[in-house]
């Protein structure tokens, strides 16, 4: 082995200014965290609108969202990423392309193409669960709500989605997880989240290995916390009388 | 819009196409014999080997895929010099393919683990009721069924693995997503080039997912 293990690196200076590597790795959790909760409340409400959609009875709407679900789920991830931030900045009205194009700052206009593309890319993902959630429930559901002479409007908000999204927790716990991970996506686009300033940093010091393990460890970190935290929410809110539910 | 240019850039196009599917076929191949080997190891009674699958699951779904493959990428050539002794060249095709291998490993693993755990429990206890060990009723009571089971799902893992592969991008293989972006740059046309490769993405998946469905129809009685 003729490698130098140095995990001190960390806290050396990046030569710029008074920074530390330790600082890039922050700022780069920033920018991680940043994309995936503007993202993740894109998705959250998108897919809620076109999962609901997807259950109504009128076929013109469902249709549309089960059209948006395919499109959406069948292109790869950084095609669309790619779309979004070189195609169709080129497709908006004159006065908006050179805004994004020359006001915005280079970090700007790829963080918000990649909160777009996230929101827009992961709303397919919650449209499924969504609508597994909201079929998951008995049919007696809905027609003891319109016997009570609830409308449409009514048994979605107040009878339906509250019972479907605390059985959906999980796979929505998954799915904002897989948003964090999604968004190292964006340092091909050259926003400096985490991914980048790892790989960064492993080019400027050359400590490769002690680079990408702390970058292992952060994601690794937050993945495992948030899923317990979600654990303990899901038993806090669960809905009595299932099977999941305990009590 | 001009996609004129298109025709002529087939070949090219079709070559980044017949990297992409080498590293799919033999991607699923690597991952789904390894997720195999730590599905059986998470069911064994053994909970070393056991807690060494969990602990190998866990740590690869809990990390980003592109992270993986950039690290392979810088970190395969140094390992093997670690292993070897000498410096030995690795291309971008081997170090990603090693990457899709242990990452998607992880994913169908799960799979795998869910499938065994379908099958009845008299299976297996008839399997060693006739004096098979643990390992001949794996192979050859337990698996067997297990995979007729679960073919849709591993071939839906598959689809996205197909498309997770336009993400080798990053390390600058020329995959097809890599092929169109290079070519329609050259022909000063990139927003056409990108929009065929997102169409051509789209068929293939959506085809192939149509398939799947209409596969898993077939299975479920």
């Amino acid at each position: 082995m003729d490698y130098n293990w140095d995990w001190g690196v960390f806290l050396r200076s990046t030569g710029i200014g008074d920074e530390i590597y330790l600082d890039w790795f922050v700022a780069g959790l920033g920018w991680t965290l940043a994309v995936a909760l503007v993202g993740w409340v894109i998705a959250l409400l998108l897919g809620s609108l076109l999962g609901v959609l997807r259950t109504l009875p009128n076929r013109w709407l469902s249709g549309i969202a089960s059209a948006y679900v395919e499109l959406f789920r069948n292109v790869p991830l950084l095609v669309q990423l790619f779309l979004w931030y070189f195609l169709v900045p080129d497709l908006l009205p004159e006065p908006l392309e050179l805004w994004f194009k020359q006001d915005l700052s280079p970090a700007t206009s790829a963080y918000l193409s990649v909160v777009v593309c996230l929101g827009l890319f992961t709303a397919a993902r919650v449209c499924e669960q969504v609508r597994t959630g909201i079929q998951a429930l008995p049919a007696g559901q809905t027609a003891a709500a319109l016997a009570l002479g609830l409308r449409l409007g009514q048994i979605y908000r107040q009878v339906l989605l509250p019972q479907a999204f605390r059985i959906i927790i999980p796979p929505l716990t998954s799915e904002f997880l897989n948003i964090i991970k999604n968004s190292s996506v964006a340092s091909l686009i050259g926003l400096m989240e985490l991914l980048a300033q790892t790989k960064q940093t492993a080019e400027f010091t050359t400590h490769l290995f002690e680079a990408f393990t702390l970058a292992t460890l952060i994601y690794f970190t937050l993945n495992m916390s948030l899923m317990l935290f979600m654990r303990w929410i899901e038993k806090k809110v669960a809905v009595p009388g299932l099977i999941a539910g305990g009590k | 819009m001009d996609f004129s240019s298109i025709p002529a850039a087939l070949p090219a196009l079709w070559e980044g196409m017949q990297t992409t599917l080498q590293l799919l076929a033999l991607g699923v191949l690597g991952s789904v014999l390894l997720g195999t080997l730590l599905a059986v190891m998470r069911l064994a009674h053994n909970p070393l080997l056991a807690g060494i699958a969990a602990a190998y699951v866990n740590y690869f779904r809990s990390i980003p895929l592109l992270l993986v493959i950039i690290w392979f990428y810088f970190a395969v050539p140094f390992v093997l010099r670690w292993i070897t002794g000498e410096d030995t060249p690795v291309g971008a095709f081997a170090s990603c393919l090693v990457a899709f291998v242990m990452f998607e490993a992880a994913f169908y693993c799960e799979i795998v683990r869910a499938g065994i755990q379908a099958i009845p429990r008299g299976q297996m206890s008839a399997a060693q009721a006739l004096g098979m060990t643990y390992g001949q009723s794996m192979r050859l009571i337990i698996l067997p069924q297990a995979f007729r089971k679960m073919t849709p799902l591993l071939l839906l893992q598959s689809i996205i693995l197909f498309q997770d592969t336009s993400l080798v991008y990053s390390v600058g293989l020329m995959d097809f997503l890599n092929a169109a972006r290079s070519r329609g740059d050259i022909v000063g046309q990139p927003h056409e080039f990108l929009l065929v490769a997102g169409l051509v993405y789209f068929i293939v998946s959506f085809a192939a997912s149509q398939l799947v469905k209409r596969l898993q129809k077939r299975l479920t009685p």
